[in-house]
Parts: structure tokens; sequence; C-alpha cells
């Protein structure tokens, strides 16, 4: 039951665009139309999924002080905390990194879709945004880590798939000069944000 | 001061403003607006980790493979942010606190990334630097105007001093993550009827 509330609430009320604004900037530049908008978001459930749970157990078992015990007594206060930005960057930049050769090499038509995003990944905030959340937050176990991974991975997909829709039809109509394209976009996006505050609140 | 520098300088202020006109660096940007406080720390300390990466990696611009050159910039980048991150939380413990996971998040900001890649590679260390801080500069100036309207209007405060009348009634969605969106989308209007050669078709 638990999982089901995770993973409602990390689609709707802490969405990642609108309560958060990870990953902005390729939300913004990708969303032109609504098939690539897609493959990207795939992409980022994708690497969410993988990274996210890796993150977790690197982080319960090397960062957190007195994360290695294991070793043996005289780490049990050893604290490592303070490396987690690197670690966690570098994590994502070889997954992405492995992810991207791996699937150019035996699935050529995937890559050929999500190909191009794939670099841009790496450096996608919402990315690192979900493994520091997932650091803070002090899940319990691997399992709500992926949990909150996907469902935060659903919820950047629905938004940039959304707003992809809305832009696909705002060409038709008639926008004021300045505010073409990019300032409308801000503003389409704000008001999207506020029809998802509806859900706020909500627990299962 | 040459001509050159000059433009290196003043570029990213206005004319080429890293967020309204580049769109980069959006992302860790707007959650930290809520109060000028917290957008100023934020502020500042982008503008002192894209200045100083900039200078590294146009230090070392002439040994690093093109292959693996992202990493390399990933790992200088986020040292540079361990660093902010360091120094904060040593003597400005409650603004840390406040700006939680953004800080972190400056490592994935797409200004420092994006300024590495177009300029740093290329060019000698001091107008790498300079334009690194011409270009968080022009970023933290932004969040400042943002920070500003969000927090004179959702409180009624500026950097937590009463400045409106007791009588006003803080308008709480200003404070709510849409509203930043929104005096944004103002923000690229208002600058766009200014600057016509940057309006879209």
């Amino acid at each position: 039951m638990e999982y089901i509330s995770l993973f409602v609430k990390s689609i709707f009320v802490d969405n990642m665009i609108f309560a958060y604004f990870l990953g902005m900037c390729s939300y913004l530049a990708v969303s032109k139309n609504v098939k690539t908008a897609n493959g990207l978001g795939i992409a980022v459930i994708f690497v969410l999924l993988c990274t996210l749970p890796l993150n977790y157990l690197l982080n319960k078992f090397v960062l957190q002080p007195g994360a290695l015990s294991w070793l043996g007594e005289r780490f049990a206060d050893v604290d490592l905390s303070f490396l987690s930005f690197i670690l966690f960057i570098a994590v994502i930049a070889a997954f992405v990194q492995i992810v991207e050769m791996v699937v150019e090499k035996f699935l050529p038509a995937l890559y050929s879709s999500l190909g191009i995003f794939l670099p841009l990944i790496a450096v996608n905030c919402a990315i690192l945004g979900g493994s520091l959340f997932m650091q803070q937050r002090e899940f319990l176990n691997c399992g709500e880590a992926a949990v909150y991974a996907l469902g935060s991975g659903i919820g950047w997909w629905l938004a940039i798939v959304a707003l992809a829709a809305i832009r696909e039809k705002l060409a038709y109509s008639k926008v004021p000069a300045p505010l073409k394209g990019l300032g409308i976009t801000f503003m389409v996006v704000g008001l999207m944000g506020m029809a998802f505050m509806t859900f706020m609140g909500i627990s299962l | 001061m040459n001509e050159e520098l000059k433009k290196t300088l003043l570029n990213p202020i206005f004319k080429g403003n890293p967020i309204t006109v580049l769109v980069l660096g959006i992302c860790s940007s707007l959650a930290v607006t809520v109060q000028l406080k917290g957008a100023c720390v934020m502020a500042l300390s982008v503008i002192i980790v894209c200045g100083l990466s900039s200078l590294v990696v146009s230090l070392l611009r002439n040994s690093i493979p093109n292959r693996v050159r992202i990493i390399v910039q990933l790992v200088v980048v986020a040292l540079m942010v361990i660093l902010v991150d360091q120094v904060l939380k040593a003597y400005a413990y409650a603004v840390d606190k406040q700006l939680s996971v953004y800080i972190g998040l400056i490592i994935t900001n797409c200004i420092v990334m994006g300024r590495i890649e177009a300029f740093a590679l290329g060019n000698k260390p001091i107008p790498s630097m300079l334009d690194g801080l011409a270009n968080g500069a022009g970023y933290g100036l932004i969040l400042i105007i943002v920070a500003f309207f969000r927090e004179l209007l959702g409180s009624g405060t500026l950097f937590g001093l009463r400045v409106l009348p007791a009588s006003y009634v803080p308008n709480n969605l200003v404070i709510l993550p849409p509203m930043a969106l929104i005096i944004l989308g103002c923000i690229v209007w208002v600058q766009r009827s200014i600057q016509k050669d940057l309006q879209e078709k």
C-alpha cells in the first residue's frame, strides 16, 4: 500500500517538473513535437529507474555516515557523504555511456529513435535530482527507491508529452509577437503546474 | 580592457542572457526564488562555480582527450560544487538547508556545462573565467528579479524585512512553484518587446 501511495505521489504531487523544476532545459528544448518528446520521456524513465536504485546502494553502503562498517570496526565512523555529488554524477554519466553503447550495438532501431537523447540525459537535472532527493528522504529499501524512480520518471514523461501536445496546437493560435515561442511556453507550463496542484494533499 | 573582453563581460547580462535568450539552466533556478536571500546565495554560488570551472577546464583544455571530455568536465564542475557546498555548510548552514538539493544540482546546470563546451574549451584561461563569471551573473540577475517579485507579493517582505504595510494580504499563489514560471514568462515578454530582434516567428 505504501508503494502505491509513493508511486502516485511521485507522479502527480511531487512532479519533477511542476513541483521542483527539474530537467527544465531539455523539457523546454525537446517539447516541440509529441514524437520526440515521447522518446526523451521514455529514455528518462529508463535511466532514472536504473540509476536511482544503484545510487541508493552506493549511498547505503559507501557514503552514509557509518556506511562503511561492513569493512570492519575501524571504518565504522567514516563519513563520506561529502563525496556524494561526485559519485552520483559519475554513476549517472558512466551508466548513460554504457547504455548508449549497448543500445547502439544490440538494438539499432531503438538507438536511432533514442540515440540522440541519451547523451543529453547525463546532464538532465531530473536524474541527479532524483538521486539527491532519494538521499534526502532516506528511503527504507531499494524497492522504495525503485518505485520512486519509476513514479518520477513517469511524471516527467507525462509532463513533456502533455506540453508537446499543447505546443503543437499552439502553433495555430495568435500569440503576441514578443511572447511567441519561449514566453508563452513558460506561461503554459505555469498554467499546467497550477492544474497539477489540484493533486496536492492526495494520500492513498 | 579591450573591446572583446568588454563584450564577453556585458553580453551575457542582457543581450545574450543565459536564461531568457539561450534557455539554459532553468532547471535548478526557479525553485530557490521564493525568498530573495536564497536566490542571492544561489546566484553567488552559480557565479563562483561557473567562473572557476571555466577557468580550470580552460587550463586543462589542451590535455583533455576529446572523447572523454564530458566526464572530465563533470568532475571539475562537481569538485567546485562540493567546495561551495562545504563552505555553505560551514558558514551558512540555515541557507544551505533551505536550498537543499539545488546546490548539488548546479552540477547539471546547463549554463555551466554550456559555457565550458562553447567557450572555455577553445579560449585562454582569463577570458574563459570572465565569460563564466558574466554568464553566472546574467543568470543570477534573472533569479534575483524573480525572487524580488515573489517575496514582495507573496510575503510582503524583502530579505525578510517587512516592506509592504501589514494590511497587505499576502498572495499565497505567488509562493507556489507555477508562478515562478509565469513571472519568468513576463520577463521574457518585457525583454523581447524591447529587443525586437529576439522575437520568434
